[in-house]
């Protein structure tokens, strides 16, 4: 069986199994919509790295955690 | 100066995290354990030649595949709130959740998805054993996946292989193996993924029950019912061998869970289990009122399955804040408990020293900085508790953990009891005319579910106040974001996750309406 006889197969097992697909494309469907509020929505506006958004360094990553677990801390309601 | 924190800040961020690895929780369970009776009945499919057997396969294929797809990314959401919600903590364990987390993408993206798609695409494509092939590796490929992240969970019940660097207050991994094998980690993989093997065998014969009571897909409806109740039947009795091994850890390594499991106040020696009981509201560890209103316990077994001994002394709730009482270490030596209150001290020191090895550092004093990383060392098994200011706060909810952990203890035999009575109506050739089996085997599914968030509580409240056991609360773990952002996200992912939950059940309910379709 030479080469492009198994990429042959491969892409025809992707290409007949997508065109044949009956509760799949439902699927795939719900999948990028999903996949799209997920990445799209709630990455970019709800979602950003708290220290990677306000820090540009590890140190100053670094320095900023270390602070924060150094400082005593009271809850509101103690 | 003293930083002022939000408790509703904290609160929120808790349920959001709590709300989403719910939901992500209820996908899971049913594509771990669906894989492998998939893999099992096609096996005896490509044994026997049998095309019923390619039919039912297909069906339950189907099924695993609905639920693979709703399912697939939901606990992403987990890792983003790690980043916004969790920074500090995210800082904190560095590479050590890191390496597991990536491990697990790499694998879940090539083995899975490379298999899957010969699963539902190869039929008629490649041979009949290449396609087993592939469903088996889809199984443990999917089981392989889930160990990661229940190692990165073990290593937050039980820290261990890491060393903490002052310079990058970072967890730095020292030995991958003792994380990788870490004695809780270990049994809580195991225990999960068992646990998720008998929901999807529970799922498997309740289905198989709905269609018998309606009198169609005999054939197949029985078969599935064998071969899910003899998968559901072994991991069940795994499932309480793992169980077991679990208690013990958490005897060992966590008591202040053991004892809210059990709503154990005071420390007992020949200390019995509860199999049935109900809290007393009024009861906490300062005053004197009974723990129980009423309990049936079996003597000395608390005692036995915790420490392997039926007359060893359990530590209760009082006894740890308190300390005094004496237990053995790791190394098998005996030790005096010491109490929250020093526990606190001593956690309060290592945070001074951390902040003093900074200042040294910066003013390029050597000798004081190695003098307060020493100081830090010597107390940092108790570093988490610096954070707190009341021995109080290491008692998690109580009747939470109790109720959760009694509803999931009795559910596991009721499952086993379900499996029992199938194959014996089977056997009998009795089951379709068991009515009264078959109606209550469907409506056990829903208390499959249930038995797994109440796990997941037990497991996860059961160690409140703590990110990391010991060394991180979650007062110390939580970014200081808008209390408000964090409202607003998680309604949002309410809205998602009941949407996606709602697609699931009916999207499944339609194609088991249908039902299985001849090859």
């Amino acid at each position: 069986m030479n080469r492009s006889n198994i990429f042959n197969r491969i892409f025809h097992l992707y290409y007949d199994g997508f065109k044949n697909m009956t509760i799949g494309r439902k699927l795939w469907t719900i999948i990028l919509i999903k996949l799209f509020i997920f990445f799209v929505v709630f990455k970019v506006f709800f979602f950003s790295d708290f220290l990677e958004t306000h820090f540009k360094t590890d140190v100053e990553k670094s320095d900023y955690v270390l602070k924060q677990l150094t400082s005593p801390k009271q809850l509101k309601n103690d | 100066m003293i930083e002022h924190i939000d408790l509703s800040l904290i609160n929120w961020s808790r349920a959001q995290f709590a709300l989403t690895a719910m939901y992500h929780w209820l996908f899971v369970p049913l594509t771990l354990g669906l894989a492998f009776i998939v893999a099992i009945m096609e096996t005896i499919y490509v044994r026997t030649g049998d095309v019923e057997w390619k039919k039912i396969t297909k069906f339950w294929m189907i099924l695993f595949g609905i639920n693979f797809a709703i399912g697939v990314s939901t606990g992403i959401i987990l890792e983003f709130e790690f980043g916004t919600n969790w920074s500090n903590y995210s800082w904190f364990v560095g590479d050590i959740f890191g390496a597991p987390l990536a491990i697990e993408g790499i694998m879940a993206f090539f083995m899975e998805s490379t298999f899957i798609a010969v699963m539902f695409f190869g039929w008629n494509k490649v041979s009949k054993k290449f396609h087993l092939l592939s469903s088996w590796l889809t199984a443990f490929g999917a089981n392989l996946s889930a160990l990661w992240i229940l190692v990165a969970n073990g290593w937050m019940q039980y820290p261990v292989g890491m060393q903490f660097n002052p310079d990058t207050a970072r967890n730095e991994m020292m030995n991958f193996w003792d994380v990788i094998f870490s004695p809780i980690g270990i049994n809580k993989f195991l225990h999960t993924i068992t646990s998720a093997y008998v929901l999807s065998a529970i799922f498997v014969v309740g289905i198989s029950a709905w269609f018998l009571i309606r009198k169609r897909h005999i054939l197949f409806s029985k078969r599935s019912i064998i071969v899910a109740s003899v998968f559901g039947l072994v991991s069940s009795l795994y499932l309480v061998w793992s169980g077991d091994g679990s208690a013990y850890q958490v005897a060992q390594k966590q008591p202040m869970k053991l004892a809210a499991m059990e709503g154990l106040y005071n420390g007992q020696k020949s200390a019995g289990i509860i199999v049935f009981g109900v809290l007393n509201p009024e009861k906490e560890y300062t005053n004197d009122e009974e723990p129980h209103l009423f309990k049936m316990e079996i003597p000395k077994l608390l005692s036995f399955l915790g420490y392997r001994n039926a007359d060893a002394f359990v530590p209760g709730i009082k006894d740890i804040i308190e300390g005094g009482y004496e237990y053995l270490d790791e190394n098998g030596k005996k030790q005096s408990a010491i109490s929250t209150d020093e526990k606190i001290e001593r956690g309060k020191i290592a945070l001074a020293s951390l902040a003093k090895y900074k200042e040294a550092k910066d003013a390029g004093n050597d000798s004081l900085k190695i003098a307060h990383r020493k100081t830090l060392e010597e107390n940092f098994q108790y570093f988490g508790y610096g954070f707190l200011n009341d021995p109080k706060s290491i008692v998690p909810n109580i009747p939470l953990v109790f109720y959760s952990f009694h509803i999931m203890v009795a559910l596991a035999f009721w499952f086993i009891l379900i499996f029992v009575l199938a194959l014996y109506f089977v056997y009998k050739d009795q089951i379709v005319t068991k009515k009264w089996f078959l109606r209550l085997a469907f409506l056990t599914i829903p208390l499959a579910y249930i038995a797994q968030q109440c796990g997941w509580i037990v497991a996860e409240v059961g160690r409140q106040p703590w990110v990391i056991q010991d060394i991180m609360p979650t007062v110390a773990a939580v970014s200081q974001i808008d209390t408000r952002a964090v409202q607003i996200t998680f309604f949002l992912f309410l809205i998602v996750f009941t949407g996606l939950l709602i697609a699931e059940i009916s999207i499944m309910s339609k194609q088991i309406k249908t039902g299985p379709k001849d090859s």
